[in-house]
């Protein structure tokens, strides 16, 4: 692993019985690289940003991050190590203000006792306000989260994940369900955010792809197809018959 | 606006008219207003119960009937904690009266040596070391067993009170919770133990009184728990420390912990990539829970005069689930009143009907979640939606 390396998979293999949904996978991101995994439906996509946050166990293989081996952490951990995840479908606390979900996503003293005797101060609700901003939803602070729209649920998690201030994000289709003007946005929102971090994106929108994506990588069947920039991956003929087949 | 008058004028229909100074915009002051009224508004339920158990019940009641009311406020601590647990942490205990029993037996064993001590024919059995008490030697148990002997100390026993069954109920919870086992099977677990609880005190006799529970327990630091006068200090007492468990499950709800608490109630796998440990959460909400528990059996004990495996056991525990379901699993006050109405009502129709009783209980299991999730404080909170609407 080069030093300019933040995560590096490698020989990554999980099966579901019997069926190899990952199968012997190298892949890595470098810091403040935006690393865009493409592939059709099944391809194990998914399955790959489980095993990286801890929700799936590999069946072999490793997963470094800074020096950490992932493999062997619980998902809370991982969480604090460093790592944020965005799931497929936005998962937000709905019983909770859209103020309150950033307040828990804060990455302060997260054990029973440290929250009991938290407060909002000032530097809290300074960089509440300012996420909030950031993900379009300052008018909404004090609305349920199960009453925003998708899209704005949507961007509130990825509002939760900047509250954790992580140096590695995984975003599992961020604009899916997103109408046009929204997808613009996130583009704009996923590029500024980007700066100092990295990030594994999976995303079908090849326009939208073609706007972020530093490297791409194209899984097929549990293995790498092709990887590159988008130019060199869409004039792949491998890749080309991959999505042509399918 | 220290020392300035507010500018105060009269418009043409003769309303007062406030003159703000530049910096300071309407909307700003309306809602300082607002929310000053809103917090006062918050504090009226909590009021509204001290008003009720502190002055109007121990007027409008004789001392029999105090006692009774008394009894129930030690079960209504478990109903508060059954909010935090189940209400807001998702994890229905059908256990808790493993540790009302623990409390209610750790204050017994403190008492049992006391009363022991001060009766001299007890010395005679003791040959020479701490005096035994009676139903031991009855069992021929003759010497005090060594984890009997610490709890002949207030100091020991007091606090033992809460933390014995707290440690016991983290260490439990935090075991299970961590393997991923919760919902439906922690249930069952909880109350497979209570069944246990209750069987190892029966089998246990010469330890722990058996069947008949450890009585005869005049004093408590010297002071008889018996005398008219004790019935009123011991109900003043519980319901002051049940007042103090309320606020100080408020402080808990409205902390950050009652949000963690409810996240993990609605999406358990989602907090553990916020960086949160469900499973210690869980587990420290349900010691709490258990510390309520106990604290009302030890209240239990010193009011009753007793201890007994009667109110340890499974048909207890889920009594207490249905004080807190009636009252309303997410109002740690509306839960005091399910204790009150339920208890109260337990009284007075189950000796005429015991049977009848029973079922009348599971009915209300199965109904009030059914179509009053919410309980009684939901009820009550949407009527009184309607009314502040309607005004
Ligand atoms: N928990 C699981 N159990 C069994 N099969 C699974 C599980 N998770 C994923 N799979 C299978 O693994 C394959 C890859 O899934 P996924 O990673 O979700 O694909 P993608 O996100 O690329 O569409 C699919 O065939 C899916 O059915
Ligand atoms: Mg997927």
């Amino acid at each position: 692993m080069s030093q300019r390396m933040i995560l590096g998979v490698e020989d990554l293999s999980v099966s579901f019985d019997g069926f190899k949904a990952i199968d012997a996978l190298n892949f890595y991101v470098e810091e403040k690289e935006i690393h865009v995994v493409i592939g059709p439906n099944g391809a194990g996509k998914t399955t790959l940003l489980d095993m990286i946050c801890g929700k799936t166990k590999p069946s072999a293989g490793s997963i470094r991050f800074k020096g950490l081996n992932l493999e062997r952490m619980l998902e809370y951990q991982i969480t604090r190590a460093g790592v944020g995840r965005k799931f497929q479908n936005p998962t937000v606390y709905e019983d909770l203000t859209v103020a309150e979900n950033l307040e828990i996503s804060y990455p302060h003293k997260r054990n029973p006792l440290g929250c009991l005797f938290f407060r909002r101060d000032a530097v809290v609700l300074e960089e509440m306000r300012r996420i909030a901003d950031l993900v379009f939803l300052t008018d909404e602070m004090n609305r349920k989260a199960g009453q925003l729209s998708h899209g704005q649920k949507q961007w509130l998690e990825i509002g939760m994940l900047l509250m954790q201030d992580p140096q590695l994000l995984l975003l599992d289709e961020p604009v899916a369900g997103m109408s046009a003007r929204e997808r613009e946005r996130t583009g704009e929102l996923l590029k500024r955010i980007a700066e100092g971090r990295s990030m594994v994106i999976i995303e079908h929108d090849m326009e939208f792809v073609k706007s972020v994506a530093h490297k791409v990588t194209v899984l097929h069947q549990g293995k790498k197809l092709a990887e590159g920039s988008m130019d060199r991956v869409q004039n792949d003929p491998r890749v080309i018959e991959v999505y042509l087949g399918s | 606006m220290k020392g300035s008058k507010l500018p105060i004028a009269c418009d043409a229909d003769n309303r007062l008219e406030v003159v703000l100074p530049d910096n300071v915009h309407p909307t700003s002051i309306s809602r300082t207003v607002r929310l000053g009224t809103e917090r006062l508004r918050r504090l009226y339920p909590i009021v509204i119960l001290a008003i009720v158990l502190l002055l109007v019940i121990p007027a409008a009641l004789e001392p029999f009937r105090l006692g009774l009311v008394g009894k129930y406020l030690c079960f209504a601590f478990c109903a508060v904690g059954l909010v935090l647990a189940w209400g807001y942490g998702g994890i229905l205990s059908l256990g808790q009266g493993i540790f009302f029993g623990l409390g209610s037996y750790i204050m017994a064993m403190y008492m049992k040596l006391e009363a022991t001590s001060a009766d001299p024919a007890a010395a005679v059995f003791g040959a020479g070391g701490p005096p035994v008490p009676d139903f031991m030697t009855w069992n021929s148990v003759d010497t005090l067993p060594w984890w009997w002997a610490p709890f002949e100390h207030v100091w020991f026993a007091l606090p033992a009170i809460v933390l014995l069954p707290s440690a016991a109920a983290f260490a439990l919870a935090y075991a299970i919770f961590r393997k991923r086992i919760g919902g439906i099977y922690f249930s069952i677990v909880t109350m497979a133990l209570a069944s246990i609880f209750v069987l190892v005190i029966i089998g246990q006799q010469g330890y722990t009184g058996g069947t008949n529970g450890i009585t005869n327990l005049p004093t408590f630091l010297g002071y008889s728990v018996q005398s008219d006068q004790a019935v009123y200090t011991l109900y003043y007492v519980s319901a002051g420390l049940l007042i103090l468990t309320i606020l100080a499950g408020t402080f808990v709800l409205k902390s950050r912990l009652g949000k963690v608490l409810i996240a993990i109630r609605d999406q358990e796998d989602r907090v553990r990539f916020s960086g949160y440990d469900p499973a210690m959460f869980k587990a420290v909400i349900f010691a709490i829970a258990a510390a309520f528990s106990a604290v009302g059996g030890a209240l239990f004990t010193l009011q009753l005069g007793f201890a007994s495996p009667s109110i340890s056991g499974i048909a207890p525990s889920i009594e207490m689930v249905i004080y807190t379901a009636v009252g309303g699993r997410l109002s740690l006050i509306g839960s005091v009143y399910g204790a009150l109405l339920i208890g109260g009502a337990k009284s007075l129709f189950s000796e005429q009907f015991t049977n009848g009783w029973m079922y009348f209980m599971g009915a209300l299991f199965i109904v009030i979640p059914m179509f009053l999730r919410t309980g009684l404080a939901g009820l009550v909170s949407l009527v009184s939606h309607k009314k502040v609407r309607a005004s």
